[in-house]
């Protein structure tokens, strides 16, 4: 019990470490390449877009939004911060959240449709972790901290 | 004092079932509640997290109910907990420790004429998160807590030379996750410092012929999420030796814990306890089940 229980733990992190030496080499380009660049991240955002309209934590902060021009800008941006060749448009993070008092609850409640919606487009956990870890500096913008 | 763990653990039960089953588990990200440790508190297995149980985000409320069972060469423990988590900002918890002594039921029988075979222990714990987010802040999440314990069976921790019954500890700890930081995976490292007169956590009475005063040890824990399903990792706790009766050794782990959703968690592990009580070398099975509401 204890010998296969240590070797399932030992297998885990030996598993993960395999992966190590390709995740090194990557540079910018290939998190924008395994969020399927610019088309796959706009998939992304377009099912990202239909969570958000059904959760009731945050839906009501995107009453009234240009839905193609929200769409443009935020795959815009993902794109530009996952290194690919995009330039982000829109205004910044506090500027556009100002008048928001964007809540924990709501942060926490798009993370996690971005997640559900990065796995329903096939991302790898890997790419999923390295854009979010990218995300979190705009998190004192967004709660207007 | 015993009337008020009591009542306190009443409460926080009460409190626990009085959720209702159907409702939305709190907003906060896969596992970021951590686990049940086995004083009650949001951690790993052994030592407290400065994270907050179950899954309330900074508008909701969340708790956890628990029970885990270790079983090493000679002991085995079994512990049911339950808590509550007020806006990711206070968390109040209760657990039951019983602790079967098998193999000293004869140690204690030839050596001191005591006729026990397991001994218990409330802790009631109150946790506050001071500053920061485990996932969101630079420098992580810091919290402080106590717990207090109150030991049931007192005959076996009074007879080899404990002080007291009762004993508060009080800590502080910092949790932070970095962000792909091995392999493209996260990794959670937590890092507590509790100040305790507690004799094998409490088990054994608080305070001893050898020391009798508050020490401060040190506590931590490194984990890997290998999805957000899966985390592996191990703990380390320090432990001080208060009791000339038997020495006390710190406590280690390896651990792997199965968060399907939010609602379930499943944490097996490997223990190794040290000395306990004269007898030596305690290793074994750890295994915990936790449902968060």
């Amino acid at each position: 019990m204890r010998l296969s229980l240590l070797m399932l733990v030992l297998a885990s992190i030996v598993l993960g470490g395999c992966q190590t030496a390709n995740d090194s080499r990557e540079t910018s380009p290939a998190l924008y390449e395994q969020l399927g660049k610019r088309t796959g991240i706009a998939d992304i955002v377009e099912d990202l877009l239909y969570l958000i309209v059904e959760d009731d934590r945050i839906n009501e902060h995107f009453a009234g939004v240009d839905v193609e021009q929200f769409h443009t800008n935020l795959t815009d941006q993902l794109c530009s911060i996952s290194g690919g060749p995009c330039t982000y448009t829109g205004r910044g993070m506090r500027e556009s959240h100002a008048d928001m008092n964007i809540t924990d609850t709501e942060f926490n409640a798009l993370a996690e449709n971005l997640i559900l919606a990065m796995e329903a487009n096939g991302v790898p956990t890997s790419a999923q972790n390295r854009l979010i870890g990218r995300l979190v500096p705009l998190y004192p913008g967004i709660r207007n901290l | 004092m015993r009337k008020c763990v009591n009542t306190l653990a009443a409460g926080c039960l009460a409190l626990a079932s009085a959720a209702p089953a159907t409702a939305d588990v709190g907003s906060r990200l896969w596992a970021t509640g951590g686990v049940t440790s086995i004083e009650g508190s949001a951690g790993g297995g052994l030592s407290p997290w400065a994270l907050l149980n179950g899954y309330a985000s900074d508008e909701e409320w969340g708790g956890t109910v628990t029970v885990s069972q270790a079983k090493t060469d000679d002991y085995s423990l079994s512990v049911t907990g339950a808590g509550v988590t007020w806006q990711n900002r206070i968390e109040l918890t209760f657990a039951r420790q019983t602790l079967d002594l098998d193999s000293l039921v004869f140690t204690l029988k030839n050596g001191f004429g005591l006729e026990e075979d397991e001994l218990v222990q409330d802790v009631v714990g109150l946790k506050v998160r001071l500053a920061g987010d485990v996932l969101y802040s630079p420098w992580g999440q810091w919290s402080a807590g106590l717990q207090h314990k109150q030991n049931r069976e007192y005959t076996v921790p009074e007879a080899i030379g404990s002080e007291d019954d009762t004993g508060t500890d009080f800590y502080i700890g910092g949790s932070k996750l970095f962000f792909a930081a091995i392999a493209g995976r996260n990794l959670l490292v937590n890092g507590t410092v509790r100040a305790t007169k507690a004799n094998q956590g409490g088990l054994l009475g608080f305070g001893g012929d050898k020391n009798n005063s508050y020490e401060a040890m040190a506590e931590g824990s490194v984990s890997l999420f290998l999805t957000r399903q899966w985390l592996v990792g191990a703990e380390y706790r320090q432990k001080p030796d208060n009791l000339s009766f038997a020495t006390e050794d710190d406590w280690w782990d390896v651990f792997i814990a199965w968060v399907p959703d939010r609602r379930v968690s499943v944490t097996a592990a490997w223990v190794n306890l040290g000395d306990i009580a004269t007898l030596k070398d305690q290793t074994g099975a750890y295994l915990s089940l936790q449902a968060s509401f």
